[in-house]
């Protein structure tokens, strides 16, 4: 399998607090892959590094066929490039109709001035449509996105996602405070979109993360601590120590 | 040096008919008034100065009687003999007489019998320089000191022998030591040879007080000279200009032309107003006037006068060139001696160097002293802004207040120490309620929304601004500072820093320990870290945030209180005051990094020397000092967009 | 959620475009220069240039209402915008001048004589007689016309690249534009800025080559541009915000970094909003000092930006008719009190003279609306077509500072 997304050797520290103590991770083209990790084990930093919010000290991110780096890129340029992030809390434009929102995320030009003499068409229509029948919010789409219940917003952010188009998902807690069927129905998302793209999910709910059916990293203090099936890591002991012996 | 020459040569010529005369009586200052008799009545500043320094010069015990006399108009002058004498009103046009020599009382005389001297302001001043040598052995210290004045303003060489010999009998070791600086000034400039001068301009070469600086410099006097051909003999030059490098052509051609050394160049004026009076049938020149608009036909006009021989041609590049090169333009020393001006210039050389050092530490302190002021500003914002967060706009407003305060309490007690030391507990009072009220009524509905505290405490702001116009009106109320405080503390001519700022200074100083004490050993400080950090967490501690925050937020507003108390005293007291000091204030704040006081006094120190530094290399304009200023803000933060000292990290906000 | 046509969308845009007109209509009727004389001129020439604040208005509202970024620096851009056309004004009103004064010599005056004459006139009260630099295209009206918009704009694209790409945002950016508008103001405030220090760019009622034409005239001249101009702005404006650029900037406002994970570069968005802004406020700018008659540095004081944002404030951001009323209504009440017309309460031990209280009384309804009416004047709307603001338990609508919060939302 041809890798997409190469992490090797890196390190960031606040304030003398290593957050990240020499990483290194791999994930190919089409493959799930959960991350799972104990607090404070850096697994949202792990992300920040991806996504350029936060600036590695040391180390290499590279991407694509090309193996660009992503170190030197602003979080716009990688989102730009291909890496889709859901965060752990919804974060939707409130203010906004959930087609806004869909229309926003659509993949499109970015640039202010395309975007300025963007004329709305059938297609875009179609597919903002098409992606709320996804999500499950065709009857919402005229409603204001604040308005929505916890889930829907979960939806909604995980539907703009999909938007985008990425080649790399990055989709943490996606399953909080959802309920049973609502999670079933988020794990055919995910594993559909795995298909044709990377998925990696940040969980902490193992019954969640058994149902991807896929290959689990754990991180402990910042590094690699175990890969492989869900089984194989659980019996890790190791693992076992740090994480589900406590 | 002539003059006193002069004198000496009168005195001798004198000798032989002192003696003659003394057969009348022991008369020596009579008989020396009498030998100039004809100049002192006289009285012509012009032709005294031989009667003057004969006197002067006489080494009579009278003679500086007699000149103070003189000097006084008390000196007036028997008819029937024509003898000088001292005179007293003794009744109305009567007048007592006394003898200059035995200073015995001669007689009462009727005015009418008797002539006043009146010497004109000319000969009382020459008088006065006379009678310095005199002073400079008065036993009176103070008449020594005005002496050592009056030489200092108007030195000449007939001064230095008696200054000399005065050194001996000086007493008092602070006038010997200016006499001694006074002589060695005197002998730079009138010494008796140029060993002895260089000697005395050496040894000046590490003076840096504005007298010696002056001394040296008016040795060093040049006057710009032009010579045909080279440089005469006997010149002492100082520089010999090329023109075209040293000095603009043009302005060398000027100053030729203005000796009438070559015809002058004419100015597009000139040659406007010679066509003017040539007007000859609406033409000029054979062109016509409606033509004249431009300056290519102007030329061709002014050269067809030039034919007819109306008007003085305008002389050629080439004829320029070569009046220049004809010409040599040169600086020359009033000083005709090489040997002197050269030591003089490389003793005003090392004085340069030396001034220049303690200009830079005069900049330092006044670098400092801006930064205080800024830090003792920004302080209470450090603590509203830097801690808890919340920006008032309305902060200003309050330093104003504490200013104000500062006012209505003199007005009330005259005494300026008393008042300032009830003034500053009062500032702080006054400000620290307001800013509880303001921060209980306004500010607390809005703790999450910055932009908008922004704006409302900006409505506050120009109400109270407003509000101190209608209360003490728009003219500047001053706040006097006490006796103690004023004055200076000069270490020497270049350096020097007024007592306030000295003070300021150590204010601010106790308000970084304040300050540090409070956040660091106090249960508020610990609170108020606690509240700032995590509200929540605290509260869920048993800390009421309400009250920690209200009190934080008066405690800044207090110190902004004090912090006007010492702005008003050394600037005028405005409704307009804090608005003046508010976005420097944030910026302080900002550059310094925000929430941490070391990085506020960072900024205002980086601030405070920034700008005096600006001002130094451009010190005509402060306005364009405080615009570089920001600017480099601007481009600062750019590159240290958390300011001097950064929080990293998480904590940081991220 | 099929796309209608841009007026269906925005229906506040024919309202207002048809109140703006009829307004334009009835000053026009009742001016000095049609005869009824109901308006006075100088009246004209305040709605005029209330006109113009309006439009700074909306490019206030489109900066901080619609993008979060509360910028204290518009107003330097609108004296900027002044500054440009003012040099325009004065060059060729001193040359006419001094060509006049001129034409009677006997000898008739070079260029060159024009020129120094024309300087010489210009500087004298700052000590000067030579052009500076910046005076280059003064002589020409389509040249200064574009600085108009050049110089503006390009000072705010070099500030904003600056202050967005170092990633300053909320207080700090609007401290930051506060200073810059102070160093500018200083700046200007020297005399050998060039543009005469402190007493500024004066007589710029009179238009060149047109003294034979009442100021009655001309000033309904300026009412109708301004109008115009700030007819065009609002439809700018709204055709800006009402389409997917409006939904960026909103995004934006309410939470950028979510925005810049979407794969939009928000400095870019952000540089040209300012930017766009800047130039509105220049043109503004431009239209306002003819009508004034007079420009100096005290005009572009951190202090006028700040007010610029009151208005926004009162009229209620976020929404365009907001930022019109807003300013309108602020500064024609403060034009009434502060001009000693309205009648002073006397308490018995004091009288409330307005000329002194109404900068109180403007300060502390700021804090109130501030605190209460978040919404400010606009809000008044929302009760005739019945919006309300959504339940959020006094949640923000995002988590920047710019975000909107609870009760200015609408459901």
């Amino acid at each position: 399998m041809k890798t997409l997304l190469e992490v090797s050797g890196v390190s960031v520290s606040f304030d003398g607090f290593k957050a990240i103590n020499n990483l290194s991770f791999q994930i190919g083209k089409a493959e799930m892959r959960a991350i799972i990790g104990p607090n404070g084990a850096g697994k949202t930093t792990f992300m920040d590094i991806i996504t350029g919010k936060t600036r590695a000290d040391e180390g290499r991110v590279l991407w694509g066929d090309k193996s660009v780096s992503l170190l030197k890129m602003s979080e716009a340029q990688i989102a730009r490039a291909g890496i889709g992030r859901k965060f752990q809390r919804p974060t939707v434009f409130e203010d906004q109709t959930v087609f806004a929102n869909l229309l926003l995320a659509l993949k499109k030009d970015r640039g202010p001035f395309s975007v300025l003499f963007y004329r709305q068409n059938a297609a875009d229509t179609e597919k903002v449509a098409a992606l709320a029948a996804e999500i499950g919010l065709t009857d919402h789409l005229a409603r204001k996105s604040g308005e929505l219940s916890h889930g829907q917003k979960q939806w909604l952010e995980i539907g703009m996602l999909l938007a985008q188009d990425p080649q790399l998902l990055l989709v943490d807690e996606p399953a909080a405070g959802m309920t049973p069927e609502e999670r079933e129905h988020t794990t055919a998302i995910l594993v559909e979109a795995a298909k044709t793209r990377a998925v990696v999910v940040v969980e902490h709910d193992m019954e969640f993360v058994r149902r991807l059916n896929c290959k689990v990293t754990v991180l402990h203090e910042g590094s690699v601590l175990a890969e492989g099936g869900l089984d194989h890591v659980t019996s890790n002991q190791d693992v076992i120590d740090v994480y589900l012996g406590r | 040096m002539r003059v006193f020459l002069l004198a000496l040569a009168a005195i001798l010529s004198l000798a032989p008919s002192l003696q003659a005369q003394s057969g009348s009586g022991n008369t020596p200052v009579q008989d020396l008034l009498q030998v100039h008799r004809a100049l002192i009545e006289k009285g012509s500043r012009k032709s005294i100065a031989p009667a003057i320094d004969a006197i002067a010069t006489s080494g009579l015990p009278a003679a500086q009687t007699v000149l103070q006399t003189w000097q006084s108009k008390d000196m007036w002058q028997r008819e029937e003999d024509g003898l000088f004498f001292r005179a007293e009103e003794i009744a109305k046009k009567t007048y007592r007489l006394y003898d200059f020599d035995s200073g015995d009382a001669v007689g009462d005389y009727d005015k009418d019998a008797l002539d006043q001297l009146k010497p004109n302001s000319g000969v009382r001043a020459m008088i006065g320089t006379a009678l310095v040598v005199f002073q400079l052995s008065d036993p009176d210290p103070a008449r020594r000191r005005d002496a050592l004045d009056a030489l200092q303003r108007d030195a000449e060489a007939s001064h230095l022998a008696p200054l000399r010999a005065s050194l001996e009998g000086e007493t008092d070791p602070e006038i010997k030591a200016r006499k001694e600086q006074l002589a060695t000034l005197l002998t730079l400039r009138f010494g008796a040879d140029d060993t002895a001068r260089i000697a005395a301009i050496e040894s000046i070469s590490t003076d840096i007080s504005l007298d010696a600086r002056a001394a040296l410099n008016m040795l060093l006097t040049t006057s710009r000279e032009i010579a045909q051909g080279p440089v005469p003999q006997g010149v002492n030059v100082a520089a010999i200009l090329t023109p075209g490098e040293d000095m603009p052509e043009a302005e060398a051609y000027a100053m030729l032309a203005d000796k009438g050394l070559a015809p002058p160049r004419l100015s597009p004026d000139d040659i406007r107003n010679t066509l003017a009076a040539h007007i000859d049938g609406g033409k000029v020149g054979g062109v016509p006037l409606a033509a004249l608009n431009t300056d290519a036909a102007r030329a061709t006009a002014y050269a067809a006068l030039v034919e007819a021989g109306l008007a003085p041609a305008q002389p050629t590049e080439a004829a320029i060139k070569e009046a220049l090169a004809a010409h040599t333009i040169y600086d020359a020393y009033a000083e005709p001696s090489a040997a002197v001006t050269a030591a003089a210039e490389d003793a005003l050389a090392a004085i340069k160097t030396r001034v220049g050092l303690n200009q830079m530490l005069d900049l330092a302190l006044d670098g400092i002293s801006l930064a205080s002021i800024f830090f003792l500003a920004a302080i209470g914002l450090a603590i509203t802004f830097g801690v808890m967060g919340v920006i008032n706009m309305a902060h200003g407003e309050f330093i104003m207040m504490g200013a104000y305060t500062g006012y209505v309490v003199q007005q009330l007690i005259p005494n300026y120490t008393v008042s300032i030391l009830v003034a500053l507990p009062l500032a702080f009072a006054v400000t620290f309620a307001a800013g509880v009220a303001m921060e209980r009524l306004v500010i607390r509905w809005l703790y999450n929304r910055p932009l908008e505290t922004l704006l409302a405490t900006f409505g506050i702001s120009i109400a109270l601004q407003q509000i101190a116009k209608n209360i003490f009106g728009t003219q500047a109320r001053p706040l006097t500072s006490p006796g103690w405080l004023d004055g200076a503390w000069v270490m020497n001519d270049v350096v020097s820093i007024s007592y306030i700022r000295i003070a300021i200074f150590v204010l601010a100083l106790t308000f970084l320990a304040l300050f540090l004490f409070i956040m660091k050993r106090t249960r508020l400080g610990l609170e108020t870290r606690a509240v700032t950090q995590n509200p929540r967490m605290a509260a869920s501690m048993g800390i009421n945030p309400d009250r920690v925050n209200m009190l934080t937020f008066g405690l800044g507003s207090g110190i902004a209180g004090i912090a006007g108390v010492a702005i008003g005293l050394f600037a005028k007291v405005t409704s307009e005051l804090g608005s003046d000091y508010i976005v420097q204030s944030f910026m302080t704040v900002v550059v310094g990094g925000v929430g941490n006081i070391w990085g506020t006094l960072a900024g205002a120190a980086m601030i405070g020397f920034l700008q005096k530094g600006i001002e130094w290399m451009n010190p005509s304009n402060t306005l364009a000092a405080q615009t570089y200023m920001i600017i480099f803000i601007i481009i600062f933060i750019q590159f240290r967009p958390r300011g001097i000292i950064a929080l990293k990290g998480r904590a940081a906000g991220d | 959620m099929t796309r209608q046509p841009f007026i269906a969308r925005n229906p506040s845009l024919l309202i207002f475009l048809a109140c703006l007109a009829l307004f334009t209509l009835l000053v026009t009727v009742f001016s000095e220069a049609m005869g009824t004389g109901l308006i006075s001129t100088s009246f004209v020439k305040t709605l005029g240039k209330t006109l113009c604040l309006c439009l700074v208005a909306i490019a206030m509202d489109l900066v901080w209402g619609y993008a979060g970024i509360l910028s204290l620096g518009h107003f330097a851009f609108f004296g900027l915008g002044g500054y440009m056309i003012g040099m325009w004004l004065m060059y060729a009103r001193t040359r006419d001048i001094v060509v006049t004064s001129m034409a009677n010599a006997e000898i008739p005056p070079t260029d060159a004589e024009v020129i120094s004459g024309i300087g010489n006139q210009i500087f004298g009260v700052v000590g000067s007689s030579d052009f500076p630099l910046i005076w280059a295209f003064s002589h020409s009206l389509t040249l200064q016309l574009i600085l108009v918009v050049a110089v503006p704009g390009l000072l705010a694209l070099v500030f904003g690249w600056l202050a967005f790409r170092s990633r300053v945002t909320g207080v700090y950016l609007s401290i930051l534009t506060q200073a810059m508008t102070l160093a500018l103001a200083l700046y200007l405030f020297q005399n050998d800025s060039g543009l005469r220090g402190n007493n500024g760019l004066s007589g710029l009622q009179n238009l060149p080559g047109a003294d034979a034409i009442p100021q009655a005239t001309i000033s309904l001249w300026f009412l109708w541009a301004s109008a115009l101009a700030l007819a065009l702005g609002y439809g700018f404006a709204t055709w800006v915000v009402s389409g997917k650029f409006g939904s960026v900037l909103r995004g934006i406002r309410d939470d950028e970094a979510r925005v810049r994970f979407l794969g939009y570069s928000v400095e870019g968005y952000k540089l040209f909003i300012f930017t766009v802004t800047a130039i509105i406020a220049a043109i503004a700018g431009a239209l306002y000092y003819p009508q004034a008659g007079i420009i100096n540095p005290a005009e572009i004081a951190p202090i006028a930006s700040i007010y610029l944002a009151v208005w926004v404030a009162i009229g209620g951001r976020g929404r365009l008719y907001g930022a019109v009323i807003g300013a309108a209504f602020v500064s024609l009440v403060s034009t009434w009190f502060t001009g000693g017309q309205v009648p002073s309460i006397p308490l018995g031990f004091y009288t409330v003279d307005w000329v002194d209280w109404w900068l109180v009384l403007l300060g502390l309804s700021f804090v109130l609306v501030t605190l209460f009416a978040p919404k400010g004047i606009g809000g008044l709307f929302d009760l005739i077509t019945d919006r309300q603001s959504p339940m959020r338990h006094g949640q923000d609508l995002g988590p920047d500072q710019g975000a909107l919060q609870e009760k200015e939302a609408d459901s």
